[in-house]
């Protein structure tokens, strides 16, 4: 538990000393806030509010970029053999990754709810209980399923061509960039097989309609990403490379590809009941009625 | 053998197709600094991996303080101090950072403070890794590999790319952790290293451990002879020069003439005497002492460096 506790210190101390953290950490999700919140919603607090859902996702979601990169990075370099001689284990190396960018995700969060009260003047966030727990098991995640690209590719030019192979349908795809609901009918069915569609419509349930962490909304997201967030931590343990020359075991890719059964499960479910393309509908068609009073106030209609 | 701190029997260790560790045996005592040499690429490395228990054995038994570095290898880590080769700290770590943070995984600790100084990196304390000098990113591997106070020190090619005098800096550390007697097994390939450094030698080539013992004994078994190299203004025959008084055996290399003989000043002697006769005349003269170095090439054909 120290050894946990000291590596964690240790790796949060590095990403603030380190120039990439603040492009990833800080410009390039405020320069996402800032676009969602000035351009698409044009400033007008309740659409500020209903975007504040795929704003917060993303920044969520880019945990997976840095944590891949770092781990390939310690490991290509042979720092990760000098723990390897000492008692650290691969759960140790692994949780303190997870955990200090939880750390580090944590402040910009709420430097992004600060900014949409103070500068976009959005008075109502919804249910926070709900926004915070699929903020940290979102966050928890897509980190885990950064372990897990960093145990399957070799190099750094291999590891960020694999990212970006995930991060565009990720984002695209899920309502974090265009709403869920303005997609193309096909696609929607597409985007039911992806973790980030339960992140950002359960947050947009959480912060725009306030539904609370026991409604099946934000308990459907809830589930689904801790299951795979546990699903992806294990799988990232048991791939774990220390050495540099160490070949990636067939196995390997196989199992990385497991981690994607979850979703795929919940995606064939989801496409059957429609449950969430009509939850998204239905925010997006509120969002572009006419204002009612209570709207912003986060109640459902 | 029984007690020996650490036991090597037999290790076999193959990548693919190539094996690269063919059966190596030998045991190390406590308070020994005992030195593996050979060329790169000999497993020299491989089988130091293994005891620390970071690779795999395909074959035969290792023990180190009494423990299987797979089996109990959580419990082995907390003996066993190691400086690796190409490895690496983050490059933003500052150097007392990682000397707390590495003191910090074990149970038994050293003075972080203590070993900075005795390092000499007192002034390095707040430098960024990256910052280090080579020589500097060596002695803090060091130092590193001391902060549990380990029981087996492992020190894979401790001066591998380090200038000469850089080079010395290290030996004098490791000659003082000698005279405290830690046990510390090295791998090198210099071999004024292997002989100013290690009690024990075991001279390893293609896998497998081809000599083992005391550099002295390891010279004296080899012949014990000395070289005597020389070159002269007019072209000598080999068969005179073999019977120089002491000379065991001398050949043309070169152009230059290699004698190996026994009784050297005899040699010197009598060979002036000869060359005199012959109104030849001597344009340089070197001497040198066996070394490892003539140990590994009477018994693979092959210089240790090449």
């Amino acid at each position: 538990m120290t050894n946990f506790a000291t590596l964690t210190r240790m790796r949060i101390q590095l990403t603030l000393r380190n120039r990439m953290f603040l492009f990833f950490s800080v410009v390039m999700p405020f320069g996402f806030f800032f676009l969602y919140a000035g351009v698409f919603a044009r400033g007008i607090p309740r659409a500020v509010q209903y975007f504040l859902g795929p704003v917060l996702a993303l920044t969520v979601m880019g945990s997976f970029w840095g944590l891949s990169a770092a781990l390939v990075m310690f490991r290509e370099q042979g720092i990760l053999r000098r723990f390897h001689v000492t008692p650290i284990t691969p759960s140790d190396m692994l949780a303190s990754s997870v955990v200090a960018n939880y750390v580090l995700t944590i402040p910009t969060v709420l430097i992004e709810f600060l900014c949409a009260r103070s500068i976009f003047h959005v008075t109502h966030f919804g249910d926070l209980v709900s926004a915070f727990l699929l903020i940290t098991i979102g966050t928890v995640s897509f980190a885990s399923m950064g372990l897990v690209v960093a145990s399957v590719t070799n190099t750094m030019q291999e590891t960020q061509v694999i990212n970006q192979l995930i991060w565009l349908p990720l984002i695209f795809l899920s309502g974090a960039t265009v709403p869920l609901a303005s997609l193309p009918q096909v696609v929607k069915h597409v985007g039911l097989f992806l973790p980030a569609t339960y992140l950002v419509t359960g947050l947009q349930s959480a912060i725009y309609w306030a539904f609370a962490p026991w409604s099946p909304d934000v308990l459907l997201g809830l589930g689904s990403l801790a299951v795979w967030a546990a699903l992806t931590f294990f799988l990232s343990a048991q791939l774990f490379r220390w050495e540099p020359e160490s070949k990636i075991p067939r196995r390997a890719k196989l199992l990385a590809a497991a981690t994607a059964i979850p979703f795929l499960l919940l995606g064939i479910w989801e496409n059957n009941t429609n449950r969430t393309i009509s939850l998204a509908q239905a925010m997006y068609d509120s969002l572009n009625a006419p204002a009612k009073p209570d709207a912003s106030s986060g109640k459902t209609p | 053998m029984a007690n020996s701190i650490l036991q090597v029997e037999n290790l076999v260790k193959r990548y693919g197709d190539v094996e690269a560790v063919r059966g190596v045996s030998f045991a190390v005592e406590e308070g020994e600094v005992f030195g593996l040499l050979g060329p790169n690429g000999a497993g020299k490395t491989t089988t130091v991996e293994i005891l620390e228990g970071l690779r795999t054995p395909d074959g035969g038994r290792v023990s180190v303080c009494g423990l299987d570095p797979q089996r109990d290898s959580s419990a082995l880590k907390h003996e066993i101090g190691a400086a690796l080769q190409s490895t690496s700290l983050p490059d933003k770590l500052r150097v007392m950072e990682a000397l707390r943070l590495f003191a910090s995984f074990y149970k038994r600790r050293r003075n972080p403070e203590e070993l900075l100084k005795r390092f000499g990196l007192e002034e390095k304390r707040n430098t960024f890794y990256s910052q280090l000098s080579g020589g500097q990113k060596q002695r803090l591997a060091l130092a590193m590999a001391l902060v549990n106070d380990p029981k087996v020190l492992f020190f894979d090619e401790p001066t591998a790319g380090l200038d000469p005098q850089v080079r010395r800096e290290i030996y004098d550390i490791i000659e003082e952790l000698k005279r405290e007697k830690k046990t510390i097994v090295m791998t090198t390939h210099y071999i004024e290293e292997a002989e100013r450094l290690c009690d024990r030698v075991a001279i390893v080539d293609h896998g497998k451990v081809i000599a083992l013992g005391t550099p002295r004994d390891l010279k004296a078994h080899s012949g014990g002879t000395t070289r005597i190299e020389v070159r002269l203004s007019k072209p000598e025959s080999n068969g005179t020069l073999k019977n120089l008084e002491g000379a065991t055996d001398a050949r043309e290399v070169d152009g230059a003439y290699v004698i190996h003989s026994k009784r050297p000043p005899q040699t010197i002697v009598s060979l002036v005497k000869h060359l005199e006769a012959q109104d030849n005349e001597l344009v340089s003269l070197e001497i040198a002492s066996p070394s490892l170095e003539d140990v590994f090439i009477e018994m693979t054909g092959r210089r240790l460096r090449d």
